[in-house]
């Protein structure tokens, strides 16, 4: 909300500069979101007197000037407006000077060789208006020489931020009752200009809606002239960032502006019949000041006559009924309406108004007589007319609230030591009655006092939140105690693993265009959006990779050769009662080159499946996972290889990762080139560590022998899974064998069609004596027997 | 022996002009071998009487020692030069690039929240967390914003389309403030939380992202006021941007979950164009800038939550995790944030190292 200085001082005797009321209206929580001096643009133009106008020796339309600018001697400016003559006062430019409606600095020059020393301005110029057609022309009166910021009452203008729960500030008066009550002045009572009544009111006025229109109060004033307004009004109306339109729609501005009250006016000529507040009927239409049409229905109250809405209740007046330059006769409303009703209206048919903002938030149900009266003397004053009596309908809430309040409570809330008697002095400053036993009687236009909080509220920032001392929170004794819950500590390594191995964290969103979240999770398990702010981010994420796909994408797009991204972050799904179950998920993306070709190794290599198990299977440990009893599985998903792809499981049913190669459909689907190695690790499923809050390891038992190892190599099934024949092996016996390892796979020449070699290397470990000769035999034999029944046999 | 003399005379010669270890092999058995003629010299002695023996067995003695060593030493000599000659043609270009690892890095976002879990571990706070997908009473009513509340049209917010079982409107939490109340239902009082992660907010510009961070803090306990609120945050912005000279200027302010609401400003100094928090916003080439949003709980909110407002008060505050990164590591672009280009990464990642620990400082330095 903006307002000039002049017009705070309407309202507030103050000598307080605009930077010392800037700091106080900070202070007191009415944040200043700028404040800006039309004085500084118009530096430099002056009120200026043309003495002589001739032609230009060498341009039909120019005209050479000499103007009277306050200087000893006159000035000669060349000057294209058609209006510029002799005699006339108007608006001088002078050399330094920068015009503020496009920024140019003016110069001493020369036109056409002639020299000319200032511009003389237009309306548009001087960024006051639209006007361009000549030069502006001031009244005779007006002092040559002065500068014209001073003539025009330039007044610096203040920019505040008014929050939801201040409708009462949202008027300049309610701003300079705060500033009173803080110090910066004195706040003038309300002056309500005498004005003459005469007969009743010849309209009916009616509530029939009491709920959503507790009081409807009116007038009619017939006889008025509805021309342009007068300069004081246009200047505040500007310097708040309206544009004037009409007397009488100025006037009504006006009231809202300075007084933070809405009301209407109605041109008489266009009602029938009585006037009454009712619901609309479902389906009933009216066409509003904006020039939209809106449908209305049974849950919003509108103001009517017998034939049609003539206004969508304290949101927009409708077009029909609205003044113009014709209207003579008006009727004035005043109204109070139900502040949920007003938002709930407002929010269905999607209008904003200022009038809906402040109904919305609540007016002052204090105000309608005197708003009421106060806007009929405007009009008397200026428009002049003859105004009947009022009409009461109905009334408006009157019951004020009383709190009671312990003067301690300041301090144990607010942190701050202030005296009664200013505590008190305070509240009354603020128009709250205290009585004797602390009950404080709040204004009727305080709708935001809740309870005693709020009163603390007011007394402390008005006695200054500067004065609140800081105070240290009470510490537990010794040093800090560890914060972060397992999964807390479990994601902080993770990441700062994942880093340590070479990938890059993403952050991506947490929505997706819907066909990406459909390829990777039924389309009926998503949550999507019912807003969302594009196609694109639409449906949340089932999966990681989506996201961190795309990223991938984009960033080859860009010309990236090789991409290793990873993600912690949350996969959304249905949950319990309709809640969202969102799963702890890490995600990794390599895709591009693994290794840019190189002087040593030659042509670039590509990720591979196994470099997508090497990052499952290292941060799977680095998270606690037992991978030493991880099955290798499959039913990866659609979205990856069928024949390079896998699950890691601990059990048949619990998948604790997925990895391996993108299908070329899913890369088709995010128009990547291939191949992508993906893994995701579903860390909800990884079961707590056991052995929890010890420290201490297990004793350290190094073998006293020292281990042995064996090279066998087997002929199996091609289809044979190597950790099949290497769990075989190692099961040939428990105690001797340590570790068995593959460190050859052959298929092709001296293997025969559908085998293939694989070479096991085991390691033994002898326990109480070395091994014989016969002991190594006996586990050979039990080896080659165990892997026999894999259908594995031993190479010659 | 003259004999002899000459003859090794001779063999130390040959065996200095020996050029390879085949003919250095060629004389040691010509000399030292079975039929050589130092062998053969040392046979003689056996036939020689004694006293004969006694004078010519040193003499041998001393000469087979000499060609011995001649041997020796001319050999190690050759040895040294072959393995000279070898070495010289295994040189290898070492300005050639090594293999290089890949370089990895943690997200600004998840250092800033690293940081922050480590500050007010200290003080005492720990980190609860919530769903991001939440229904309308936990994000909005049970924060003293009902239906009608003009507060709620302000927030911009996604929505689902579906109910939970209650009834309740499911959306995207547009701030971190459901997790106080879900913390204070399920760990009662007295609390001392913060609560980051991801808020959404339909806006998007240059300086707004559909999704951000924010980070709730909340204490609630018998005797919490404004004053607390001050200290804990000075106490945080300072512990954050590790410098002394922050400070702050509260302001009155409104939100529906708090009263007394206080909006912070914290003090900064413009330098060649950057904003670095520090000194007097009110000094010359200073300023305020807003940071965070906080103050007292509000009554109803504890009410809510399931406490009696009358024993137990507190504050709460939340401040945007990216802006906190983007003030102290010097980004501009909020949106660069969620756009995984891996050069940005890579420029404002952080490297696995960079812990934040209270001892070595939580901040990361450039």
């Amino acid at each position: 909300m903006k307002f000039s200085l002049t017009w705070l001082k309407d309202h507030l005797y103050t000598d307080a500069s605009v930077q010392e009321i800037a700091a106080a209206l900070n202070r007191i929580g009415i944040e200043v979101e700028g404040i800006e001096d039309p004085a500084e643009k118009l530096a430099g133009f002056r009120v200026a007197k043309v003495l002589t106008a001739v032609q230009h020796p060498d341009a039909d339309k120019l005209r050479v000037l000499t103007v009277d600018a306050g200087e000893d001697d006159p000035l000669q400016v060349v000057c294209g407006a058609s209006n510029a003559r002799a005699g006339m006062k108007g608006v001088l430019g002078l050399p330094g000077a920068v015009v503020p409606a496009n920024g140019m600095e003016l110069r001493k020059s020369a036109i056409r060789g002639v020299e000319s020393n200032g511009m003389m301005c237009s309306v548009r110029e001087l960024d006051l208006g639209d006007e361009h057609r000549g030069i502006i022309e001031l009244p005779d009166d007006a002092p040559v020489g002065t500068s014209f910021a001073e003539y025009h009452g330039a007044s610096p203008v203040i920019d505040v931020a008014i929050t939801p729960n201040r409708p009462d500030c949202m008027g300049v008066y309610g701003i300079a009752r705060d500033l009173a009550a803080a110090g910066l002045g004195t706040l003038k009572p309300i002056a309500i200009p005498r004005f003459e009544t005469k007969g009743a009111c010849p309209v009916e006025i009616r509530t029939d809606d009491p709920e959503g229109c507790p009081a409807f109060y009116g007038r009619v004033v017939k006889g008025v002239t509805n021309c342009a307004s007068p300069d004081w009004l246009q200047q505040r109306l500007i310097s708040a960032g309206q544009r004037p339109i009409s007397l009488l729609v100025d006037l009504t501005n006006y009231l809202m502006l300075a007084y933070g009250r809405p009301a209407h006016v109605y041109d008489l000529a266009k009602l029938t019949g009585a006037v009454v507040a009712r619901r609309a009927n479902d389906g009933e239409q009216v066409l509003a000041l904006n020039e939209k049409t809106y449908t209305l229905d049974g849950s919003m109250t509108v103001i009517a006559d017998e034939r049609q809405v003539h206004d969508i209740a304290g949101i927009m007046g409708g077009e029909h009924s609205g003044v113009s330059g014709d209207t003579t006769d008006v009727l004035l409303e005043i109204a109070y309406f139900d502040p949920a009703r007003i938002g709930a209206t407002g929010r269905a048919l999607g209008l904003t108004s200022d009038a809906r903002t402040r109904f919305e938030r609540g007016v002052d149900p204090a105000f309608l007589d005197d708003g009421l009266d106060l806007l009929t003397a405007l009009i008397f004053e200026h428009a002049g007319g003859i105004a009947s009596e009022k009409v009461h309908a109905g009334a408006p809430p009157a019951e004020p609230k009383v709190v009671a309040f312990d003067p301690a409570l300041t301090a144990r809330l607010g942190g701050v030591d202030v005296p009664e008697a200013e505590q008190r002095g305070i509240l009354e400053s603020l128009d709250f009655k205290v009585s004797a036993d602390w009950q404080v009687t709040c204004p009727l236009r305080r709708h935001d006092i809740e309870g005693a909080a709020d009163l603390v509220e007011e007394i402390v920032r008005i006695h200054g939140l500067d004065k609140v001392a800081s105070v240290a929170l009470t510490r537990a004794d010794g040093v800090a105690r560890p914060t972060a819950t397992p999964q807390q500590a479990m994601e902080r390594k993770l990441r700062r693993a994942a880093a340590a191995r070479g990938l890059n964290e993403a952050v991506t969103w947490s929505f997706l265009p819907t066909a990406d979240a459909e390829h990777f999770a039924d389309g009926s398990e998503l949550w999507v959006l019912e807003n969302p702010i594009s196609e694109d981010m639409k449906a949340m994420r089932p999966s990681l990779l989506p996201g961190l796909i795309n990223d991938a994408k984009r960033n080859l797009d860009r010309g990236a050769e090789g991409l290793r991204q990873f993600e912690i972050g949350r996969r959304y799904f249905r949950g319990q009662g309709g809640a969202s179950d969102e799963k702890p998920t890490l995600g990794v993306v390599l895709a591009g080159e693994k290794a840019a070709r190189g002087w040593a190794s030659g042509k670039a290599t590509k990720f591979d499946a196994y470099d997508a198990k090497a990052e499952a299977m290292a941060l799977l440990e680095i998270a606690g996972a037992p991978v030493q009893n991880l099955m290798v599985m499959g039913e990866a998903g659609a979205q990856f290889h069928p024949g390079q792809s896998a699950t890691l499981r601990l059990g048949p049913k619990n998948v604790l990762a997925r990895f391996g190669m993108l299908h070329p459909a899913t890369c088709k689907a995010f128009d990547i080139d291939g191949p992508v190695a993906a893994v995701e690790i579903f860390l909800d499923a990884i079961p707590p560590r056991k052995g929890g809050g010890s420290f201490a390891r297990s004793a350290y038992a190094p073998p006293s022998l020292q281990a042995v190892t064996r090279d066998f190599a087997f002929l199996v099934p091609a289809g044979l899974a190597a950790s099949e024949l290497v769990r075989a092996v190692k099961g040939a016996d428990k105690v001797n064998i340590v570790d068995a390892r593959v460190f050859d796979v052959f298929a092709g020449q001296g293997v025969p069609e559908g085998k293939k070699s694989v070479a096991i290397e085991v390691t033994l470990q002898p326990q109480q004596a070395s091994y014989k000769d016969a002991d190594l035999k006996a586990i050979s034999e039990a080896i080659v027997a165990a892997a026999a029944k894999q259908g594995a046999e031993l190479r010659g | 022996m003259t004999e002899l003399t000459t003859q090794k005379e001779a063999t130390l010669a040959a065996i200095a002009a020996a050029h390879t270890l085949d003919a250095l092999e060629e004389l040691r058995v010509s000399t030292l071998g079975k039929k050589g003629w130092v062998s053969l010299a040392l046979k003689t002695l056996g036939t020689m009487p004694p006293q004969e023996r006694q004078q010519a067995a040193p003499a041998i003695q001393a000469i087979r020692a000499e060609v011995t060593d001649a041997l020796t030493a001319r050999k190690d000599a050759l040895e040294a030069a072959e393995l000279e000659a070898q070495l010289a043609n295994e040189r290898l270009d070492l300005t050639l690039p090594a293999p290089e690892a890949a370089r990895g890095s943690v997200h600004p976002v998840s250092q800033v929240m690293d940081e922050l879990a480590e500050i007010f571990a200290d003080m005492g706070f720990a980190v609860a967390t919530g769903p991001e997908i939440e229904d309308d009473w936990h994000n909005f009513t049970a924060l003293n914003m009902n239906e009608s509340h003009p507060a709620r049209a302000m927030h911009d917010t996604f929505y689902f389309p579906d109910r939970d079982a209650a009834g309740n409107r499911m959306l995207l939490r547009t701030h971190t403030s459901p997790v106080q109340i879900r913390s204070m239902v399920s760990q009662g009082a007295p609390i001392r939380i913060i609560a980051p992660g991801r808020v959404y907010r339909s806006d998007s510009d240059a300086t707004h992202t559909p999704m951000f961070h924010q980070v709730e803090g909340l204490v609630i306990d018998r005797d919490i006021h404004l004053g607390h609120l001050k200290w804990t945050l000075e106490t945080f912005l300072k512990a954050f941007f590790e410098r002394d000279d922050i400070l702050l200027r509260l302001r009155p302010s409104y939100f529906p979950f708090t009263e007394p609401s206080v909006e912070v400003d914290v003090g900064l100094e413009v330098v060649d164009g950057r904003r670095v928090l520090g000194g007097d916003g009110n000094a010359p080439g200073h300023g305020w800038m807003e940071l965070l949003g906080s103050g007292m709980v509000n009554r109803r909110v504890i009410e809510f939550a399931g406490l009696d407002p009358d024993e137990w008060q507190g504050f709460a505050f939340g401040v945007g995790v990216d802006r906190l990164a983007m003030l102290k590591y010097g980004m501009d672009d909020l949106r660069a944030f969620f756009d995984g280009d891996v050069r940005w990464l890579n420029h404002y990642g952080f490297s696995h190292l960079d812990q934040p620990t209270l001892s070595a400082g939580v901040g990361a330095g450039a």
